[in-house]
């Protein structure tokens, strides 16, 4: 299928600062995919996302959506993204409606009107259809600085969908929502995806908002440090071994060679399991054993011990 | 295109939707040009005017008229760092609407703002004895269009330049403040030492208060001691530097907000 994001040794340094916050990425994503980057706070997903919608110049590598630079043809990826932003970025002194026209007419969907009931027939169902989705349709004509924080971050998910977009960011989306509003976020997305094709691409740092992606990074430190589908990623960081070792080492280290079983050395002997049961194994080694250890970590351990790494 | 006309009619339908929310902004920027009218032209009136032949009233009227057109509007951009630290601006500017066109729209809105304000200071003066023609009249408010937008790109021009409100709110009294007496809104220019002079001609506000009083003197009967260049010169000068300031602060200021 089409690659419809291609980031190639993407860097970028802010200004006055000593590291780069994204250090030589590269990561492509495929038309219609749902593409999620993974990793804790600081690891560069919002910097990544800044660059890919335009909103940011790069520092050094280059960073294409549909095709199209986001350093040199900005308004060409402009017009082909939506975005829900970390931070909230709606128009306090606007009512709800009003920001969601305000955003509509700016990307030139409908015509502008100086009130909701002159606007198209169109756009006042559109707006009813995904408040009644987001269940935020009775708070629509109310300003914006007297909603929750849940509420404003619905009213920004209604407002990015306004649009259609080629490929949909979304950073962090569910930061504030309770579990009710994020199932629902989650299952309209679904269907909107099953319906137009939108390539949704996803930034969180929570592991359970992964599971469900076609390809997932994990980005840690500005660097990605793993890569795949969830499955293969899970296999990856997920690896089950045996950790063994014997007074008889030189005998431990000639039986296993003779029985053409893969092992390392690190100080202990590190056994792959590859799908063997560690009883298999052991049942078929001899040499007496002084340790024995298996090592099969959840996908969160995993996790947590990458994200640990940072703070240190 | 179209999709760019109603990206600046939203804009500018923002600022002015905004302001009529804000009634305690709305008072003041009302009640300040009042106070300048009512006071300072007035005292100056009934201490000098006379004895001089001078209506202190008509000259202060017409400074203080550019000076708020043109001071509303250049302030006003500046609320665009204010989006920018409540992170509104990044949904603007994500938007594929040309960065001209953003500029525009907010141009236009916060002449929008500006309008009710200078409708307040014409009926004022009108309190105050100043008679206008119909004609002056719509000299003053074509003019007064011309002043806002000038105001608005001279804004743009600063805002390229500053990073956060707080530097806006620290800078915007030294850079406008002096302009109040170079562009001779309350006092009369017509005569200055050299130095005074040649700040004088680099203030952008000049031409605004010349402009408007040209327009002002040439269709009444009061004398025109205060107006220094023909409208046509001003105007001129206002459209070139206009287009300098719009290009310049435009470039300025996308390239703050993306090269970060």
């Amino acid at each position: 299928m089409k690659r419809v994001i291609e980031v190639e040794s993407l860097v970028k340094r802010y200004h006055g600062a000593e590291t780069d916050a994204v250090k030589g990425i590269s990561f492509s994503v495929r038309q219609g995919e749902f593409f999620t980057l993974l990793g804790p706070n600081g690891a560069g997903k919002t910097t990544t996302i800044s660059i890919l919608t335009t909103t940011l110049s790069p520092t050094g590598g280059s960073a294409r959506v549909a095709g199209f630079d986001c350093r040199t043809q900005q308004s060409e990826v402009r017009r082909r993204v939506g975005i829900i932003f970390q931070k909230r970025s709606l128009d306090q002194n606007l009512t709800a409606e009003e920001n969601v026209r305000f955003h509509t007419v700016l990307y030139g969907m409908f015509p502008w009107r100086p009130a909701f009931r002159l606007m198209p027939k169109a756009y006042r169902e559109r707006v009813g259809e995904l408040a009644g989705i987001l269940g935020i349709g009775a708070e629509m004509g109310k300003p914006v600085r007297t909603l929750s924080g849940g509420m404003q971050r619905k009213l920004e998910i209604v407002r990015s969908l306004m649009h259609r977009p080629l490929v949909l960011f979304l950073d962090e989306p569910t930061a504030g929502l309770d579990p009710q509003s994020r199932r629902n976020l989650w299952e309209y997305l679904r269907d909107s995806r099953e319906r137009s094709g939108t390539t949704v691409f996803l930034t969180t740092h929570y592991i359970d908002e992964a599971e469900d992606c076609d390809h997932v990074c994990i980005i840690n430190n500005g660097r990605i440090v793993a890569e795949g589908s969830p499955h293969d990623v899970k296999a990856a960081l997920t690896a089950q071994y045996l950790l063994v070792d014997a007074h008889d080492r030189a005998g431990l280290r000639e039986e296993l060679r003779s029985r053409g079983v893969a092992f390392r050395e690190t100080p202990l002997f590190r056994i792959e399991l590859d799908g063997m049961s560690a009883h298999q194994v052991l049942r078929s080694i001899e040499t007496p054993l002084t340790v024995v250890q298996t090592h099969a970590p959840s996908l969160e351990d995993e996790y947590l011990e990458i994200v640990g790494k940072v703070a240190e | 295109m179209t999709n760019e006309l109603g990206a600046i009619l939203m804009l500018a339908n923002r600022d002015f939707l905004k302001l009529l929310r804000d009634r305690t902004r709305l008072v003041a920027e009302i009640v300040f040009p009042v106070i300048f009218i009512g006071a300072l032209g007035g005292s100056l009136q009934a201490n000098l005017g006379a004895s001089l032949g001078f209506n202190f009233i008509a000259f202060t009227f017409t400074g203080v008229f550019a000076m708020t057109l043109w001071q509303t509007t250049a302030m006003g951009i500046v609320s665009l760092i204010e989006d920018r630290e409540n992170d509104f601006s990044q949904e603007i500017f994500v938007s594929p609407v040309s960065r001209y066109a953003i500029v525009f729209g907010k141009i236009l809105g916060e002449t929008l703002v500006a309008a009710p304000v200078a409708v307040v200071i014409v009926l004022f003066a009108m309190v105050l004895g100043i008679q206008m023609t119909l004609g002056q009249l719509l000299g003053l408010i074509l003019a007064g269009l011309a002043v806002a937008f000038f105001g608005g790109a001279f804004g743009i021009l600063i805002l390229g330049n500053l990073r956060h409100q707080r530097t806006a709110n620290q800078i915007f009294p030294f850079i406008i403040l002096p302009q109040y007496f170079l562009a001779g809104i309350f006092n009369p220019i017509a005569v200055l030492p050299w130095y005074l002079e040649v700040l004088s001609r680099i203030s952008p506000l000049r031409y605004a208060v010349d402009l408007i009083r040209g327009v002002f003197y040439a269709g009444g009967t009061d004398p025109a001691p205060a107006v220094l260049a023909p409208p046509e010169v001003n105007l001129a000068i206002m459209t070139a530097a206009f287009a300098v300031f719009m290009v310049v602060g435009t470039a300025l200021f996308v390239r703050s907000e993306r090269n970060r």
